[in-house]
C-alpha cells in the first residue's frame, strides 16, 4: 500500500501531511505536527492519554489511522487554549490541584472538553462517566471530577 | 494568586501544572534529540532455561539496523541490590522478561523487527514458581550463589514471645495472602543516552534517586561517576518504580556507545507490565494476642515473600513491613521473621508504601479479630493500644509528634463509625452494608538506609528579586517543587511567583539521597529553610547596615526590607547593591540538611526517621450477595501531616493514595502463572475508573512536628497503606465473612460468601 496525501484543520489551521495508510493519528500529530501533547499510554485505546478531538467529538489518536484525518476538524490539547491563555478547561484543572505527574491530563482536558460540548451543564455523574476511558493514576479522579464541575460554571 | 498572609497551608496550584495542562511538557518520552537511535530489546520467552546459542546475523542485516548486541558484546557487569542482575542475560535467562538482545535502529518499527529476527535457542530447565517450593531442599536453584534460593532474610524482635503468650486471654492466628500488583505509570519506561565528543554520558532519565543512579550506572557502564549528567526530565509516574536501575538503562547506554549516536528505548505498555517492577507478593502468618481487656500482648509474624529471578531494592521491604508489625500500636512482645526466596517470577521492585501495604492488611484485619474475640468494639481495643507522643517502641521508633489518637477520633467521628458499626441497614435488596476500620504507621521524614538521608540546597537571590532554588531533591509529580518555592517564598517575604525551583539536572543541582520513603517534604524542606535563612539574614544586615538600623528591627515582606510596617528598601535594589557599590557581594547561600534519624542497628533497632505519618481510615462498602461485588459507598481519611503545607497538594496526595489501596484492595492483580504475566494490558488489569471513585473525606490532624518544616511531616505514601485492611473490615462488618487474601474481587468474596452460607450458591441446584 503507498502513502496517501491528507489535508485537515488542525487546531484551526489547514494544513496538510503524507502518511502511510498504517499509520496512527497520534504518530502523524506528534512526529509531523510536533504536537506532543497527546501521549501514547498504552496504544490500545485502553487510557486515553492520546485523546483528540475530531469534528468535536473525542477520539482515541492510537486507534484512529492518520489517513482518517482527511477533511476533518482535528484539535488537539494544544488547540484548547484560549489565545495565549489556558482554555477554561485547563485552567480548572490548573487551580483545582487536578494535575499530578500530568501524563493523563491532556487526555483528560479532551475528553472534559468533548462532555462539555454535549452537555454544557454535567450532572458530577455525567462527568465521572465521561471520564470514564481515561485513566489516572496519581489523582485518584476526585480533583479532576472537580474540575470539569468548575469549568461547567458559567463565567460569573 | 494574590499574595496571602502566609504562603503555608494555601491551596497553591502546582507551578509546574500550566504546561503540563496546556500539553506542553516536554517528557522524556517526548524528547527527540537530532540523531537519535531507537532502541529494542529481545527478551525471553522461556521462564528458565539455557542459552544454547544466540544467532544476531539476521538482525544485522536488516533495514535500518545500526548496532546488535549481547552479553558477548559488552563487559556484562553485575549490579543490582544483589548484584544478581547483568544488563544482558548471556548463558542462562530466569525469567521471562529477561533481556538477550538489543538493537539500535533509525526506526522504533525497524529496531523491533530486527529484535524479533535475532535467533535464540534455548534449553529449557526446571523452574520453580512457588516461594514455599523454591525453599524446599531439591528445588531448581536460580543463582549459584544461592543455592537455598534464599537471597537473604530478615529476623526481628523485642520483648519474649513466650511472656506475651503467657498474658493473652485472646489469641488469633491466620494466614494473609498479597498478589503481584504493578506500578501502572501512565508513561512508559523510557530512556535517551547519548555520550559527547568527551565521552561524558548525559542520561535522560526517570530515575528518582539521580545521584546514586550516576554511581551505580558508572560502575555498571564502566565509567566515572562525575562523567554522567543525569537529567531528568519530567516523569510520567513513579510511585517507588524508578528506585532501582533496571537493565534496558545500562543497555541504551552500551548502544549509544556501540552507534555514537543518541538511544532512546521506550517501552511499549505489554512491556512495561513484563518488564518493570511489581510490589511484592507476600504470604504473611501472622499471631497476635491480647490481654481480657484487649491489650495487645504479643505479634508473631513469619513473612515469605516472592523474590523473583533478581534482587532489587524491592527485596528490602522487610525493613519496613518489620516497623509495623513492632510499632503500630504498642506491644510489648514482637517477632518478625521473614524468608525471600528467588522464583522464576517476574521480580518486585519498590512500590509507594514499600511492605507497609502488606503489613497493614495483616495486622489491622487482625485487630478486628481480636476485639471480636474479647467483646468490645474495634476503635475501642484500638484505642487502648494507641500509639502516643513520645513514646519510644520495642524497635527504637521515636514519636516526637503522633496524632494518631487524633486520626482514630477523627476517621470515626467523620463516618459515625461507633453508631452505625455493625448496624447499617441495605440499601437495596440482596445487598448488605458494613463499616470497617484501620490506621497506619509510616516513616514521615525518610529513613537513613543510605550514610546520609540529607539534602542540598544552593539558593540565590537576583538582581532582580528573584529567588533561586536549586534542590537537590526530585519532583516527580507529587508537587516538592511547589511546596519548596512556598517555603522560600515564606522565608524571605515574596511572592511565590518571585521564586523558581531547579531540581533537574545533576551538574548544577547539590547532593540528595533521592525521593522515596516521604522524605523530600521533611528533608529537603528543612535544606530549603535552611538556605533561605541564611539569605534572609544576609538581607536585614545589608540593610541595618547602610540604613544604620539595628537588625531586630528589621523583616522581610511583600518584596522589601521592613522596618515595622515600613518599606524601607526593595530586595532587588538590596542585592544590586551588594553586587555593585563597593561590596561586590552575591547573595547566594546553601546549606546540606542531615536529619536527625539514625542508621539501625543489626537488629535493626533504632529511630530510622526524624518522624513518623500516622492514619486512620473508615471504609463504607456494600456487597452484593448474588455477585459478590464490592462497592466502596465512601472513605473517611485522617492523616496526621504534622502541618498543611499546601492543601490543594496534600489532598491530591491523600485521593490518589486511597484510590491506588482501593485498587489494591478491589481489582488489581498482576496475574503470574508459570511464571507468565497473563494480564499485561489495561483491559485486563483492572485500574479504577472516575466512576468507581468513592467520596472521600478527609481531616487533616496537625501534630505540630517539632523539627518538621513549619511543622510538617511527610505523607506521600501513607494514604495507600491501610485502605485495603478497613475494606476487609468492612466487608467482615457487612457479612460476617473474614476474607485474608486480595484483591477482594467478584469471584473471590462470592466463593468465600458461599462458603460461610452467607449466600446460595447460584449454581447449587445443577
Amino acid at each position: 500500500m503507498s502513502d496517501v496525501t491528507i489535508a485537515f484543520r488542525l487546531n484551526g489551521r489547514m494544513v496538510s501531511a503524507t502518511v502511510a495508510p498504517t499509520q496512527a493519528a497520534l504518530e502523524c500529530l506528534r512526529d509531523q505536527f510536533a504536537l506532543t501533547g497527546a501521549k501514547l499510554g498504552c496504544g490500545e485505546g485502553e487510557c486515553g492519554a492520546c485523546a483528540i478531538l475530531l469534528d468535536g467529538q473525542a477520539a482515541l489518536g492510537c486507534l484512529t489511522p492518520a489517513a482518517d484525518l482527511d477533511g476533518r476538524e482535528v484539535r488537539t490539547v494544544e488547540g484548547l487554549r484560549d489565545g495565549p491563555a489556558l482554555g477554561r478547561i485547563q485552567a480548572a484543572l490548573v487551580h483545582e490541584g487536578a494535575v499530578q505527574c500530568g501524563f493523563c491530563t491532556p487526555g483528560m482536558a479532551v475528553a472534559a472538553a468533548a462532555l462539555l460540548a454535549e452537555h454544557p451543564a454535567p450532572t458530577v455523574e455525567q462527568i465521572r462517566r465521561g471520564l470514564e476511558g481515561n485513566l489516572c493514576r496519581c489523582t485518584g479522579y476526585v480533583a479532576i471530577v472537580q474540575a470539569v464541575q468548575t469549568a461547567a460554571e458559567p463565567t460569573p | 494568586m494574590t499574595a496571602p498572609q502566609s504562603w503555608i497551608g494555601q491551596r497553591v496550584p502546582k507551578l509546574d501544572a500550566p504546561d503540563k495542562a496546556a500539553g506542553r511538557t516536554r517528557y522524556v518520552q517526548d524528547l527527540v534529540v537530532p540523531g537519535m537511535l531507537a532502541g529494542a530489546i529481545r527478551r525471553s520467552d522461556r521462564v528458565h532455561a539455557r542459552i544454547v546459542h544466540i544467532d544476531t546475523a539476521p538482525a544485522m542485516r536488516m533495514p535500518g539496523v545500526h548496532a546488535v548486541l549481547t552479553a558477548a558484546d559488552i563487559d556484562n557487569v553485575p549490579f543490582g541490590h544483589g548484584k544478581d542482575n547483568t544488563p544482558f542475560k548471556g548463558d542462562r535467562v530466569r525469567c521471562v522478561r529477561d533481556e538477550i538482545a538489543a538493537v539500535a535502529a533509525d526506526t522504533e518499527a525497524q529496531a523491533r523487527a530486527a529484535c524479533a529476527a535475532v535467533v535464540v535457542e534455548y534449553e529449557n530447565l526446571p523452574a520453580v514458581f512457588d516461594p514455599a517450593e523454591a525453599l524446599r531442599p531439591g528445588a531448581p536453584v536460580l543463582h549459584t550463589g544461592h543455592p537455598d534460593n534464599r537471597p537473604f532474610t530478615y529476623d526481628y524482635s523485642h520483648g519474649d514471645l513466650a511472656t506475651g503468650e503467657q498474658a493473652s486471654a485472646h489469641i488469633v492466628e491466620t494466614v494473609f495472602r498479597l498478589p503481584f500488583v504493578t506500578h501502572c505509570c501512565l508513561g512508559t519506561s523510557c530512556i535517551v543516552a547519548e555520550f559527547d565528543a568527551r565521552g561524558r554520558l548525559t542520561l535522560h532519565s526517570l530515575t528518582q534517586v539521580p545521584f546514586l543512579y550516576r554511581r551505580d550506572m558508572a560502575a555498571i557502564c564502566g565509567l566515572q561517576p562525575e562523567d554522567i549528567r543525569v537529567l531528568q526530565g519530567p516523569i510520567g509516574g513513579a510511585f517507588g518504580s524508578k528506585l532501582d536501575i533496571y537493565p534496558y538503562e545500562p543497555i541504551a547506554v552500551h548502544l549509544a556507545r556501540a552507534t555514537g549516536r543518541p538511544v532512546r528505548i521506550l517501552f511499549s505498555r505489554q512491556e512495561e507490565f513484563l518488564a518493570s517492577p511489581t510490589r511484592q507478593p507476600a504470604r504473611i502468618r501472622l499471631r497476635s494476642g491480647c490481654d481480657g481487656e484487649g491489650r495487645l500482648t504479643f505479634r508473631d509474624a513469619s513473612v515469605l515473600l516472592d523474590n523473583g529471578a533478581y534482587t532489587s531494592w524491592g527485596a528490602t521491604t522487610p525493613f519496613v513491613m518489620m516497623q509495623t508489625f513492632s510499632s503500630l500500636y504498642r506491644v510489648p512482645h514482637v517477632r518478625f521473621a521473614t524468608e525471600v526466596a528467588y522464583t522464576n517470577n517476574p521480580y518486585s521492585g519498590s512500590f509507594r508504601g514499600y511492605g507497609n501495604l502488606q503489613a497493614t492488611f495483616a495486622v489491622e484485619s487482625h485487630l478486628d479479630m481480636l476485639a471480636e474475640k474479647v467483646g468490645i468494639d474495634p476503635l475501642t481495643l484500638r484505642k487502648r493500644n494507641v500509639n502516643k507522643v513520645g513514646d519510644v517502641t520495642g524497635q527504637g521508633l521515636r514519636f516526637a509528634s503522633c496524632g494518631m489518637q487524633k486520626c482514630l477520633h477523627e476517621a470515626a467521628r467523620s463516618a459515625g463509625y461507633r453508631s452505625r458499626r455493625n448496624k447499617l441497614p441495605p440499601l437495596r435488596p440482596g445487598t448488605l452494608r458494613g463499616l470497617g476500620m484501620a490506621s497506619m504507621l509510616h516513616v514521615g521524614g525518610g529513613a537513613k538506609i543510605y550514610r546520609s538521608d540529607g539534602c542540598g540546597s544552593v539558593l540565590t537571590l537576583d538582581d532582580f528579586g528573584k529567588a533561586t532554588l536549586v534542590t537537590g531533591s526530585t519532583d516527580i509529580g507529587q508537587g516538592s517543587e511547589t511546596v519548596l518555592a512556598q517555603m522560600v517564598a515564606e522565608v524571605l517575604g515574596l511572592h511565590i511567583d518571585r521564586v523558581q525551583v531547579v531540581n533537574t539536572d545533576t551538574d548544577v543541582k547539590p547532593w540528595d539521597v533521592g525521593v522515596h520513603a516521604s522524605r523530600t517534604s521533611y528533608v529537603a524542606g528543612n535544606s530549603a529553610i535552611l538556605a533561605a535563612k541564611q539569605a534572609r539574614d544576609k538581607l536585614l544586615a545589608a540593610a541595618a547596615a547602610q540604613f544604620g538600623v539595628p537588625v531586630e528591627m528589621l523583616t522581610l515582606g511583600g518584596g522589601h526590607v521592613l522596618l515595622g510596617d515600613r518599606e524601607l528598601e526593595p530586595i532587588d535594589r538590596l542585592v544590586r547593591t551588594l553586587h555593585f557599590s563597593g561590596r561586590h557581594e552575591l547573595l547566594v547561600t546553601h546549606a546540606y540538611f542531615e536529619p536527625s534519624s539514625v542508621a539501625q542497628d543489626r537488629g535493626f533497632k533504632g529511630n530510622v526517621s526524624p518522624t513518623y505519618a500516622f492514619g486512620t481510615h473508615v471504609v463504607e462498602v456494600e456487597v452484593e450477595l448474588d455477585s459478590g461485588i464490592v462497592r466502596v459507598l465512601a472513605v473517611h481519611a485522617a492523616h496526621d501531616v504534622g502541618r498543611v503545607l499546601n492543601a490543594l497538594g496534600i489532598e491530591g496526595q491523600i485521593e490518589g493514595g486511597v484510590v491506588m489501596g482501593l485498587g489494591y484492595a478491589l481489582t488489581e492483580e498482576l496475574q503470574v502463572r508459570q511464571g507468565q504475566v497473563r494480564n499485561p494490558c489495561f483491559r485486563d488489569y483492572h485500574l479504577l475508573t472516575a466512576p468507581e471513585v468513592p467520596p472521600i473525606h478527609m481531616r487533616f490532624v496537625e501534630s505540630a512536628d517539632p523539627t518538621g518544616p513549619f511543622g510538617a511531616k511527610g505523607v506521600g505514601e501513607a494514604p495507600a497503606i491501610c485502605v485495603a485492611a478497613a475494606v476487609a473490615n468492612a466487608v467482615f462488618d457487612a457479612t460476617g465473612v473474614r476474607f485474608t487474601e486480595l484483591p477482594l474481587s467478584p469471584e473471590r468474596v462470592l466463593q468465600g460468601l458461599i462458603d460461610a452460607g452467607v449466600a446460595a450458591d447460584p449454581l447449587g441446584g445443577l
